[in-house]
């Protein structure tokens, strides 16, 4: 077992234990850390491990939430409702990635930034005209249904199959990340000429990772829906699209728990934020401003770098690399996970 | 109500804690909480934001910061108009910070979120922002108040005083979502129903940029009143470039804005906004005392307060006037408590509570002054009719089981 | 709807073109400052904003601040110094911040501008509320002029008059001028340039203040229009992104064609289906998209 894993094991049993001890950690933060770390894994895959920057995350969340939601409302009294409803908004999102990305996949750098952010507009425009999305007023309410018999409306239940389901999205981005698909998209991220002169169609891989990344991403929005019984939208705002690369900036872009722990870190804040009001905008893009010029690793990424210049001490003092002007690719992390797994 | 396991092992913790504590018989652990949760940071903060926390913090202090022998508290957060921040708090603040009751709610989507948690959390919400129908019918809840006014008696308020004065053809320069065609719709009712014609309709994206379009649309139609179903920074630019087109600015035409607070006024200025008719639950020069209580917050803010942060006093004080008849804090008795009340305070006049959660007031018919009738900042309205709340307000709706009930 | 008399129909195609004015200039700045620096400024919108903000402060509130309550900082004068106070602190956070990030892939300049961009919003929101400030035209441009078929506020006839002759000076400054010549010499071969003796580090710096400068100008021009509010520049750069991305980044005239056009549309739009009005920009750029990659005016990278 790799050390990624028995961390990841670790992380998990300390999470299942949550419940048992109310007063220290509260679980229903517990379960929002874990939906928007899922969120944001499935934003770094693109990012971090294809190279790609999205500002269309929020469209996917968002529309796999109101598609699990909605049908949730109607069927959710179905045996089989909630696990259908599921299904059915992680396609939804699978679908409106692979629009999107089909279109932005034209074009590449900043304009395939750009183009997703114009193309999620679209989709906030969508979800404030159609009637069963609940306009501005969302949908609440939403059902959490049973999967195989299990009744999903304790808190307490709830808690453990978020658990599991996280663990499962989780695991399958760590599955992705390390198959040879994953190796391929890595060679793409970081020289895409010399991808495509090995014989890949690097466009298509791109495609792929694009609307694997909105699947997950959409495996994240359906499972909040369920959590937190509603979807509103500002789930497809841009606003939570820069939030996610927030997150995934400030843990570490390109490391595996990086995301989880920019999560936790951004959902923390804003709970803190909240009672001080006021100047949370201010604190953000301070934020912001602090991990772009000074910390470009990430905090997860931070700590990885120091460990592995311990071991390499002291015959380099691992210079910084040398980026190439301009068309740099965007991970300054030199893969991380190559250190940590034993 | 459904059994939780973090609820009950919370319920002991809690319970552990407050023996410790010298408790009042009747006051569930010992203190009675209240929330204030809203926007502090973002485009609703200048008509809730802080002077709600203020305005219910006079409220607490009007009781002498106690009921029933057990201290009041006060909380307030910002839920950046995230409806997930507002559930993340609300679940927290009833599960763990022993909060009874929260007010405020300026967007629809948070005031719906917080209503459900508070529902199965048996806890009270009071919406003194929230104007949604949707809290009042298909959503409604018994633990709910929308206490300071909703979307059908805005609308319905300026329609009928206006129709009243022989303006009978409309034109609705309407925001496209659900707020502004709900205030578009019952506006329209009550047009056609009082024998009234609706010439046309402007539905423009939110936000808004510039409304001169629309606005000449509105004016080519000819229509006695050109009426804004939108609010807030659409609202303030619709007037302010039909100013600059000369449009509203006779006695054959007239813009009436159906929700408005007094903070757009301010921001418009008066030499925009004149004449303009509008419909407010409350504003702070009409008597003895809401001038009393105004002049109380602005020692406190700076500011007279929006009708919102008024109604949130009212709410408060309401709430826990309330709970002292009831003997207890329990949500259902003092709801029950409260739906035998004539609410009468400085804010809100002749107030009942429905079952439906309604809060049934006298509204204010206001015009807006004209920069030489001013005397002073914030002396803004010439008071032009009191409208019964029976007369304005919504019929019960079937939409809310709660009153096929009854 | 379509009932509509060739004078009405006009009427909105002219305010369409005010529209588009506001999208060329702020979409040109956008296209200065990334042809030259590569970098999506973020902070556009709000640069855009704290020129109107500071138009507002020059004319009501600087008097009273310094105990004069009669000392105004009228419209024309705000026309200058503004934009030129907002390049300055423009230039303040190429030179601190922006640089460090050049030898970086795009993205790190754009989250950059951007938490600059929540910083200023959030801070002039803080200090002067949300609900906006009014902002008179001047006197002279006060009252409405008949222009045949309408009847137009001569401050919106302003407007036009000076974005496009604004629009057009920075297209012959780019385009035709020994300086232009440089300035694009500098996005294609930044060292040759130095090698010639030109100092490159300056030059960007100065690129950077003068499209910021065009965010300033339009933020005082749409002072009078718009309520003054810290969101005013936030709703408006979205559509500007989707303009820039149509036109072809990098491009100076395109973007400014393409601000205009997209004006017209927006304007025609708002007389077929308004709903749309906001959202037309984006389907036309998927549209464009998928006939024109590259963007009608653009080059492939």
């Amino acid at each position: 077992m790799s050390t990624t894993l028995r961390i990841f094991c670790l992380l998990a049993a300390a999470a299942a234990a949550v419940p048992f001890v109310p007063g220290l950690i509260y679980p229903v933060f517990v379960m929002k850390v874990m939906c928007y770390g899922l969120f944001a894994c499935a934003f770094n895959l693109l990012l971090g491990f294809t190279g790609l920057v999205s500002f269309s995350h929020a469209a996917f969340l968002g529309s796999a939430g109101y598609v699990t939601g909605a049908l949730m409302i109607r069927f959710g009294a179905h045996p089989l409702g909630m696990p259908a409803a599921f299904v059915l908004g992680v396609a939804a999102a699978v679908a409106v990635g692979f629009a999107i990305g089909g279109l932005a996949i034209r074009r590449r750098g900043i304009y395939f930034a750009m183009i997703t952010l114009a193309l999620s507009q679209i989709v906030y425009f969508l979800a404030v005209q159609f009637r069963w999305t609940g306009g501005e007023d969302g949908l609440q309410g939403i059902p959490r249904g049973s999967l195989f018999g299990l009744d999903l409306t304790s808190d307490t239940t709830m808690y453990y199959v978020t658990l599991a389901l996280f663990a499962a999205g989780f695991l399958f981005v760590y599955r992705v990340v390390h198959s040879p698909f994953g190796q391929i998209l890595q060679a793409v991220r970081d020289n895409e000429a010399r991808a495509t002169s090995l014989g890949y169609d690097t466009d298509r891989f791109k495609l792929l990772a694009f609307v694997l990344s909105a699947g997950v991403a959409g495996y994240a929005g359906a499972l909040k829906a369920l959590v937190f019984q509603l979807v509103s939208l500002n789930d497809v705002s841009l606003h939570t699209s820069t939030e996610v690369v927030l997150m995934t900036l400030l843990g570490g872009v390109g490391t595996i728990f990086g995301p989880l722990l920019g999560a936790a870190l951004v959902v923390g804040l804003q709970n803190y934020l909240a009672t001080i009001g006021d100047l949370v905008t201010v604190v953000i893009g301070l934020i912001f401003i602090v991990c772009v010029s000074f910390f470009r690793r990430g905090v997860v990424g931070e700590v990885l770098h120091l460990v592995r210049r311990r071991a390499e001490r002291p015959s380099e003092a691992a210079p910084e690399r040398a980026e190439p002007a301009h068309r740099a690719p965007i991970p300054t992390v030199p893969a991380p996970e190559k250190a940590v797994q034993a | 109500m459904r059994a939780r396991l973090i609820g009950n092992a919370l319920g002991l913790a809690l319970s552990a804690l407050a023996v410790t504590a010298p408790r009042a018989a009747e006051v569930s652990d010992g203190v009675v909480k209240v929330g204030i949760l809203n926007d502090l940071s973002g485009i609703y903060s200048d008509f809730t934001g802080r002077g709600s926390a203020v305005a219910a913090q006079i409220a607490i202090d009007e009781m002498g910061g106690k009921v029933l022998g057990s201290p009041v508290e006060l909380v307030a957060a910002d839920h950046q108009n995230k409806p997930d921040i507002a559930a993340n708090l609300a679940r927290e603040w009833f599960d763990q910070g022993r909060v009874d009751m929260i007010a405020d709610f300026p967007t629809s989507s948070t005031a719906l979120a917080v209503m459900e948690i508070a529902k199965q959390k048996n806890r009270v919400t009071m919406l003194s922002a929230g104007v949604a129908m949707a809290a009042i019918n298909e959503k409604c809840s018994a633990l709910n108040a929308q206490w300071m006014v909703n979307t059908y008696a805005l609308a319905a308020g300026t329609a009928k005083a206006l129709l009243k004065a022989g303006k009978k053809s409309w034109y609705f320069v309407t925001a496209d979502y659900t707020f502004g065609h709900s205030l578009e719709k019952d506006a329209s009712a009550v047009v056609e129903a009082e024998g009234g014609k609706v010439l046309g309709v402007s539905r423009h994206p939110f936000p808004g940029g510039d409304f001169s379009s629309f606005m000449l649309k509105a004016q080519a139609s000819g229509a006695q009143v050109i009426a804004l179903a939108n609010a807030g920074s659409d609202t303030v630019n619709a007037v302010k470039q039909a100013a600059e087109y000369g449009i509203g600015r006779s006695e054959k035409q007239v813009i009436a804005p159906l929700l408005t607070y007094i903070t757009d006024v301010k921001s418009l200025g008066l030499a925009k906004a004149q004449d303009m008719y509008l419909t407010e639950a409350f504003y702070w020069d009409y008597d003895e005392r809401s001038r009393a209580f105004a002049e109380t917050y602005f020692a406190k803010m700076k500011r007279m307060p929006s009708a919102s942060q008024a109604a949130v006093y009212s709410a408060v004080l309401s709430y826990l006037k309330a709970i002292q008849a009831a003997g207890t804090d329990e949500a259902g008795a003092v709801m029950a408590k409260l739906r035998t009340m004539t609410i009468d305070d400085a804010v809100i006049r002749n107030g009942r509570l429905r079952a439906d959660g309604a809060l049934v007031h006298d509204l204010l018919l206001l015009q807006v002054k004209k920069p030489a009738e001013s005397k002073r900042d914030w002396d803004f309205y010439n008071v032009r009719a009191v409208l019964k709340g029976e007369d304005v307000f919504p019929k019960p709706s079937d939409a809310c089981p709660l009153n096929a009930k009854g | 709807m379509p009932d509509i008399s060739f004078q009405a129909l006009m009427a909105q195609l002219t305010i369409g073109l005010i529209g588009g004015c506001f999208y060329a200039m702020l979409s040109m700045g956008l296209a200065i400052i990334f042809g030259l620096l590569n970098i999506i400024n973020f902070t556009h919108g709000a640069q855009f904003m704290m020129a109107a903000f500071l138009a507002w402060i020059g004319l009501t509130q600087i008097g009273p601040w310094l105990g004069y309550p009669e000392f105004q900082v009228n419209f024309w004068a705000a026309l200058l110094i503004a934009p030129v106070l907002v390049a300055l602190f423009g230039m303040a956070i190429e030179r601190t911040l922006l640089r460090r990030l050049y030898h970086l892939d795009h993205l790190y300049g754009l989250l950059l501008t951007f938490g600059v961009a929540l910083v200023m919003e959030g801070g002039f929101r803080y200090a002067f509320g949300v609900s906006g400030q009014g902002y008179e035209p001047p006197e002279l441009l006060q009252g409405p002029v008949d222009i045949g078929f309408m009847l137009l506020p001569k401050y919106r006839l302003f407007v036009v008059a000076a974005s496009l002759v604004l629009c057009l000076a920075t297209w012959y400054l780019f385009e035709r001028t020994k300086l232009g010549a440089y300035l694009r010499a500098g996005t294609e071969n930044p060292r040759l340039l130095q090698a010639f003796g030109i100092n490159v580090p300056v030059m960007i710096t100065l690129t950077y203040g003068f499209g910021v400068a065009l965010a300033g100008i339009a933020g005082v021009l749409a002072a009078p229009i718009m309520q003054v509010t810290p969101l005013m520049g936030g709703n408006l750069l979205n559509i500007v992104f989707a303009v820039v991305v149509i036109g072809g980044l990098g491009s100076i005239l395109g973007s400014m064609v393409t601000g205009l056009a997209l004006g017209l549309i927006e304007g025609l739009t708002k007389v077929i289906y308004p709903e749309a009005s906001t959202v037309v920009v984006f389907v036309i750029m998927a549209g464009a998209l998928l006939l024109r990659p590259a963007g009608l005016f653009g080059r492939e990278v």
